[in-house]
This record gives structure tokens, sequence and C-alpha cells, in this order.
């Protein structure tokens, strides 16, 4: 111990403290502040960009989950449209069938009608002809047969003798 | 040849053969060394004359003159051709206050062998220090204990020790500084030689300032970050072949402890006394007792913070010189490269001590900066 107190020496002690007490205070100035203030925006930097590219990411992730939507919804769209269109064609072809098919009978019925008419006027004309051509060659027959008598009396006896058969 | 064949057993024989050097080389430097001590006791009387020294007694004045501060930055020292010393270093200024201030370059006391002379006052240089004498002639006093009676001037010179801190205050200026404007210049990453540094830096504060101090720490941040460097850096010069012991210096070490006391006592809260002086939480005679017992411990801590590193810087410094010195005693090839590499060896420990030491400082500053300014509500534990 004695040694000690001998070995201390005042005046290294008072320009120790003098040096160091300076060497604290211009470091603090010129060298810890801005040391540390520069790691901590660093780091504070680094986190924030941390962060962000977090929610970038979320972002991204949303937007795709929206992106992904809207083409189910385009795609459920397209599909009923697609759904739609069919049915009204096959509605269109049917209507037009059904209609093809009323016209069509209404048709065959009028041209029915209208044969059935012709062949009704056809029929009465061939009746008269028929029955004018008849009466005249009723006439011509009666005219050839009624020539002489004895025709005429062979035709009146046979034909009183259907009479009385009958 | 078998034996070229075979270097190994060559190399083994030869050991055997030289192993009775190793044994003759003791006895013959302990026979010297006797009437050394002698010479040594003679000598410091007489330090002026130059008696022929013996090899031992050289290395213990070398390792003692290496662990005090000097008035002169020695380097070196050979012996010319004439066989006179000569001293390769400079000199620096002498600052005494005695009878008004005497300034004076170091130099004037041409090694310890002449008095100086500053505006008719007489000093001289005895074993590192600086007594007042009469006149030019006039020797140092002695008195039965070989101490000096001579009077002692109020000492305020740059020493060597000073000189060195005031390197290590312009290398840690230049280098933080260029750090800190490396961020601004480089977008925030540092760059150049101060970037070694800059993992230290944040060591310090995520792992000793912030565990131990807490949300406070930025206040103390300047001072633990300029300790721990300070210390590193003269722990680390200490150990170049320049050999300067500041750190092994009490000084120093006790200006450091100071330090750190001044600023615990100054930056305590109320919470911090209150346990010192009327400690919560145990009955009142326990106290009365406790409060001596807390306010001793207070200096206590900064204490064993001084002897610490100064203890530690010396130790290590004593202990490698002497083992470097064995080198020169020993004087044959597998004394002295066992003792190179023993000393080898021991300077990687002295580096990792260097900056342990560093540590050590710094962690507990931070711890007691911590204790004083400590939250706790005590009440609500006990």
């Amino acid at each position: 111990m004695e040694k000690l107190l001998e070995q201390f020496s005042l005046g290294l002690f008072f320009w120790q403290f003098l040096l160091f007490v300076g060497l604290i205070l211009l470091l603090k100035k010129f060298a810890w502040k801005p040391i540390l203030d520069a790691v901590n925006e660093r780091e504070e930097g680094i986190k924030e960009a941390l962060l962000s590219a977090e929610n970038a990411k979320k972002e991204m992730m949303n937007l795709k989950a929206d992106n992904q939507k809207l083409l189910d919804q385009a795609r459920a769209e397209r599909d009923t449209m697609i759904k739609e269109a069919r049915e009204i064609k096959e509605k269109m072809i049917a209507d037009a069938k059904s209609e093809a098919q009323v016209q069509g009978a209404k048709m065959i019925e009028q041209a029915k009608a209208s044969i059935e008419s012709e062949k009704n006027a056809a029929l009465a004309e061939l009746k008269s002809q028929v029955s004018g051509l008849s009466v005249e060659i009723a006439e011509k027959l009666l005219k050839a047969e009624l020539s002489n008598k004895e025709s005429q009396s062979a035709l009146v006896e046979k034909m009183l003798g259907e009479v009385k058969l009958n | 040849m078998v034996i070229s064949k075979k270097p190994l057993h060559f190399i083994v024989a030869a050991l055997v053969a030289l192993l009775p050097l190793v044994n003759f080389a003791n006895p013959t430097t302990d026979t010297t060394a006797v009437h050394v001590e002698a010479a040594a006791v003679s000598e410091g009387q007489h330090h002026t004359e130059e008696a022929p020294k013996d090899l031992k007694t050289e290395i213990k004045e070398f390792i003692n003159h290496h662990l005090m501060d000097s008035y002169d930055f020695h380097l070196f020292s050979y012996k010319d051709d004439a066989g006179a010393e000569q001293h390769i270093g400079f000199p620096l200024p002498v600052i005494l206050i005695d009878n008004g201030l005497q300034v004076f370059l170091s130099s004037e006391f041409h090694h310890g062998e002449h008095a100086a002379e500053s505006n008719g006052n007489y000093y001289r240089l005895h074993h590192g220090k600086i007594y007042k004498v009469a006149n030019a002639e006039e020797q140092v006093a002695m008195d039965e204990h070989h101490h000096a009676t001579n009077a002692k001037p109020l000492d305020f010179s740059i020493t060597k020790n000073v000189f060195m801190i005031f390197v290590v205050g312009l290398i840690m200026f230049f280098l933080f500084t260029n750090l800190a404007k490396s961020y601004a210049k480089n977008g925030g990453i540092a760059s150049g030689a101060g970037r070694i540094f800059e993992p230290i830096i944040l060591y310090i504060r995520d792992d000793i300032a912030i565990p131990n101090i807490g949300k406070n720490y930025k206040k103390y941040m300047s001072y633990l970050l300029t300790i721990f460097f300070f210390i590193w850096f003269l722990n680390i010069f200490g150990l170049t072949p320049l050999g300067i012991n500041v750190t092994g210096n009490i000084a120093i070490t006790a200006c450091l402890a100071i330090l750190t006391y001044l600023i615990t006592t100054f930056t305590a809260n109320k919470n911090y006394w209150g346990h010192i002086f009327w400690m919560p939480g145990v009955p009142t005679p326990m106290k009365i007792i406790l409060a001596p017992i807390e306010l001793l411990g207070t200096i206590i801590k900064p204490f064993s913070l001084m002897i610490r590193l100064y203890a530690n810087m010396v130790a290590g410094h004593v202990v490698l010189m002497s083992i470097i010195g064995l080198m020169f005693i020993f004087k044959n090839w597998l004394g002295s490269s066992l003792s190179f590499f023993l000393a080898f060896a021991l300077s990687l420990l002295e580096i990792l001590v260097a900056a342990l030491q560093a540590y050590i400082f710094t962690m507990l500053s931070a711890l007691y900066f911590g204790a004083a300014n400590e939250e706790h509500h005590h009440d609500d534990h006990h």
C-alpha cells in the first residue's frame, strides 16, 4: 500500500483527468452521438423496410385474392350467359318447330278442304255429264228399239213379265 | 548414412548431447548473482556511477523502469563502439510548480546524470522522481530506508504516460470521428478503418449498457464507449514493443475509477440513496447498521475497479518481461527458445487480458450506473 501511494503521481492523475474528460466530451459531440444516431436510424430504417415489405406482401396477397375473385365472378357470369344463350337457342328452335308444325297443319288442312271441294265439284260435274250422257244414250237406244212394232211389243211383254215376277 | 535418413533420431541425440549445458548454465548465473545483489544496493546511492551490472539486476531494473512513468520517451538503448551507452528517444517537457511555473525539457537531466537548472532552482532525477536540490553538485539525500528526504516539487510534467494518453486520445478522436462521418457519406453504412469497431460499439450498447442500465442507458453511452476503447487501446499499446505501461499505473486507474464513482453518485436517483441510508424491508436496528456498510460499499466498488485493472496490467507486464528476461539468463538455445515460446503464449494471453480488462471495467461501471438508476418499488415486493 505504501508503495502504491508512493507510485501515485498527482501530475499524471491531473493530466489523465483533464485529457480523459476532454476526450469524453469531444468524442461525445463528434463521434458517439453521430455514430449512435446513425446506427439507430439505420436500425429504424431496417425495421421500417421490413414492416413495409410485410405490408406490401399482404397487399399483394389481397390483390391476388381480389383478382381471383373477379376472375371467378367473370367465369360464372360467362357460364350463365352461355347457358342462357343455349336456352334461348333451344327455345327459339322449339318455337319455330311448333309454329312450323301449326302452319304446316293448317296448310294441309286447307289443302285437304280445297281438294275435297274440288273433288265434290268434279264429282257433281261428272254426275251431271254422266246423267246427260245416259239420257242421250237411253234416248238413242229407245229410238233404235222402238223403230219397229215387234220389238216394241217384245219389250212391252218383257217388261210386263218382269212386273209379274215382282 | 543411417543418421541422415532418420532426422528425428538425430534431433533427439543432439538434445541429449546438449542437455548438460542447461544444467551447467544455471549455477554459473547463480554464483554471479550473489555479488550483484550487493552491487545493486551500493548502486542505489551512486546512481551516476556506471558500475558493471549483472544481467539479472539489469533485467530487474529494466522491468522496474518499464513499469514506471518516465520523463522522456525512451525507445531503446545500445552501446556504441566506444562502449558508451546511447539512448534513442526524445525528451518531453517537465512542468513543475515551485516558486512559479518551471518548464524545461527532460533532456536537461541527461538521463539522471546531471541536475537540471531552471530560474535558479536545481532539480535532480532519482528513481523516476524529481527532487529539489540546493545546487548543481548536491545529490539526493537518503534516510536509513533508502527513501529520499529532499523536497518534491509539485509535478505536472508531460511524462511518457501523459504523452501516450494524448496519442491514444488523438487516435480515438480521428478514428471515431471518421467513423461518424462515414455514415453520412456512405448512406448509413460504416466505411473505413472505423468500421471494425462498429460491432464493438453495438456490443457495448446492446450487451453491456442496455441489459445493465435499462432505459436510461443513453446518457451513459459516451462514458462507457470512451472508457472501453481508452483502456483497450492503452492495454494493447502496453503490449507493443514500445511497452508503455499506462493502464498499469495507479494514478490512471484511480482517475477512471473516481470518474465512475462520480458519475454513479451524481446521476443516482432517490431509490439508490434510499437503499443506502434506509434499506427497505429490514428491521429498523438493521437499517442503522446497514447504512454505514452500504455507504462504504459505494466506495469499495470503484476501489476494486481501480485495483483490478492496475494489478492485472502490472502482473501481466512483470510476468511477460521476466520470461523474456529469462531468455538472456539461460543463454542457451534450449532454455531460451523454451522461454521464447512461453513468452509468445503469454503474449497471446495478454492480448486477451487487454480486451477482457477493458470489458470488465466497462461492464462493472455499467452495473454500478444501473444500480444508481434502478426503478424498483420495493414496498410492493416485501
